[in-house]
């Protein structure tokens, strides 16, 4: 089996009395979309924010590409590879949607302390940005603020932002929330042939899509992982069937 | 992208307003009027100090209420300069003093710069309502320690006996001074447009509408600010070494946090972020101060109203009403 590009080894997290990441131990390997699935509270967005370096776990270790990121903020992390998308879409709102994607593309660059040269002109950013602007399918809406595109189109515009920040891994956090059926759709067969350019930790509700993109699911409740496999195991796991699925399942 | 058309309105404000602060001296030295000119050279220089700001205020969102503190620093770095060379005693280890005008702005930037390094870096660990208190409390700092050195001055200030010197120019006439605080804020407006339009403005602009969207993409917020607190400070210092030329003397009002909230009204005042925000704001400020100052020492009380007016009405001030919204590319 090939080294996982991230690893994840009995991580805690507590707030008070709430045990939100109880022991949590996961992988992704290379080329695989990892689902992370679990009801309502179960713990799904505070284990992205503590793999992602926005909230510090109390114990446990989280290892990408062989490193420790133990003491490594958010932009670190990001510059290291790990590409994220927000649950609720985060993205400077009064910059058009290609200037959020050149943002990525001067981070990747690593030059963000050049003050004279203006960046509208300066086709080194402009052209790898719409680039993934249209591999996303939203270079017609390049020019828009942020703020004035749809729910859906945001979260479209947050992956040509992983996408171009050349992330060795992705952390989507419900990318499919508040698309329509046929935007769904589109980023499904979108997300299954991104999995070869680097795998995906998936954290989605519309089980749709996980049960036709997943090639291991993960069951987060309370804190704790209760079942990983692949999608058969997972739909017939009799604790997974009760305490998420539901007996109609 | 960069198809937009050259003349949008915003330019023509900004050359109407450009050209109309040449012109108010101009008229003013053909009318005999040179009082006129130092109220256009104050312009020019309170805009300058605003610009400043402007960049972390505008820009990067850092409501930094401590600007004076370098405001105040430029004014006595060309106060203390000139008092040494005038008295011929050297500054210590056998420095001279000095009455040239570039150097003395070359000691104010940089001075001004090493400081606001780390005043930034401890503020800059706070947010909001916090780094608001955090400048001020820098600020006063220096403003205290300004009022108790009895070296320079302390509470009464200290006088420039003779305006300082600029190579081929006779500054004591107040067309010729005019005519450099002009020419410093042109320069200035162009770098701000210049950061503005570069990576690093974008970086920094990002930073102000959303900080953790600059974390994700690799981009640490903090190293950011920081570097634009530091400018933004320079800018104001150069300012502040202006002003003291300008009148003269230097005191520790400069240092007092009167003199940050003014630029922060100044910004508020002609549009915060925009280009011409400053120089807009300035032409306001002093108009205000000179017309209804002449009526009412209360003059301060109707600012407060017009002040009010543009928050509650006018959020993009002077520029956003005659030269609509901003617009990012």
């Amino acid at each position: 089996m090939a080294e996982p590009i991230l690893e994840i080894r009995d991580l805690r997290k507590t707030f008070g009395a709430l045990k939100a990441t109880d022991g949590v131990s996961l992988e992704l390997r290379p080329g695989e979309i990892h689902a992370l699935i679990g009801p309502n509270g179960a713990g799904k967005s505070t284990l992205i924010h503590q793999i992602s370096g926005s909230l510090r776990p109390d114990s446990g270790s989280i290892r990408f590409l062989g490193q420790d990121m133990a003491g490594l903020d958010m932009a670190a992390r990001a510059r290291l590879g790990l590409g994220r998308s927000f649950q609720i879409s985060s993205l400077a709102q009064e910059f058009s949607a290609l200037r959020n994607v050149m943002l990525a593309v001067q981070a990747r660059q690593g030059t963000s302390f050049r003050f004279l040269r203006p960046v509208m002109s300066d086709k080194s950013l402009t052209e790898p940005a719409m680039a993934m602007l249209e591999r996303v399918g939203l270079a017609g809406r390049a020019h828009l603020p942020a703020a004035e595109l749809s729910h859906g189109e945001r979260r479209q515009l947050e992956i040509a932002i992983a996408l171009a920040l050349g992330s060795k891994a992705f952390l989507f956090d419900e990318p499919m929330a508040g698309m329509g059926p046929e935007g769904s759709k589109a980023l499904t067969r979108f997300l299954d042939g991104l999995r070869h350019e680097a795998p995906i930790l998936l954290v989605e509700h519309d089980m749709d899509a996980v049960f036709a993109l997943a090639d291991r699911i993960s069951v987060l409740v309370y804190g704790r992982v209760i079942a990983t496999g692949t999608v058969d195991q997972i739909r017939n796991d009799p604790e997974v069937r009760r305490a998420y699925l539901g007996e109609a399942a | 992208m960069t198809n937009a058309p050259i003349m949008t309105p915003e330019t023509i404000v900004n050359v109407s307003l450009a050209l109309l602060l040449l012109g108010l001296p101009l008229v003013a030295q053909t009318m005999g009027e040179p009082f006129y000119i130092t109220l256009a050279t104050r312009i020019a220089i309170l805009a300058l100090a605003a610009v400043g700001l402007n960049i972390a205020l505008g820009l990067g969102g850092l409501v930094s209420f401590g600007h004076a503190a370098f405001f105040g620093l430029g004014g006595y770095a060309a106060g203390i300069l000139a008092t040494h060379a005038f008295d011929g005693v050297p500054l210590f280890a056998g420095i001279p003093g000095t009455a040239s005008m570039p150097i003395i702005w070359l000691v104010a930037v940089l001075v001004c710069g090493m400081i606001a390094l780390p005043i930034g870096a401890i503020s800059l660990r706070t947010a909001g309502v916090y780094f608001i208190m955090i400048t001020l409390a820098f600020a006063q700092m220096i403003y205290y320690f300004a009022v108790s050195w009895p070296a320079y001055g302390g509470e009464d200030g200290l006088s420039i006996y003779v305006r300082n010197e600029f190579p081929g120019v006779n500054t004591a006439q107040p067309l010729s001074y005019f005519l450099i605080c002009y020419a410093v804020l042109m320069l200035a407006l162009g770098l701000f447009w210049l950061l503005r339009g570069s990576r690093f403005g974008a970086s920094l602009q990002a930073a102000r509408q959303n900080a953790t969207r600059l974390s994700a993409v690799g981009i640490a917020p903090f190293n950011i600010r920081l570097v634009a607190f530091a400018i933004s400070a320079m800018v104001t210092g150069l300012a502040g070494a202006l002003f003291a030329d300008l009148n003269k003397f230097v005191s520790p009002s400069m240092l007092s946090w009167h003199m940050s909230g003014e630029l922060i009204v100044l910004i508020i005042l002609g549009g915060k972020g925009r280009l011409f925000g400053p120089v807009a704001g300035a032409m306001l400020y002093v108009l205000f101060e000179f017309a209804l100052g002449g009526i009412t020492e209360r003059w301060q009380f109707f600012l407060g109203l017009i002040l009010l007016g543009v928050v509650l009405f006018a959020r993009g001030g002077l520029l956003g009403l005659l030269a609509g919204k901003a617009r990012h590319g």
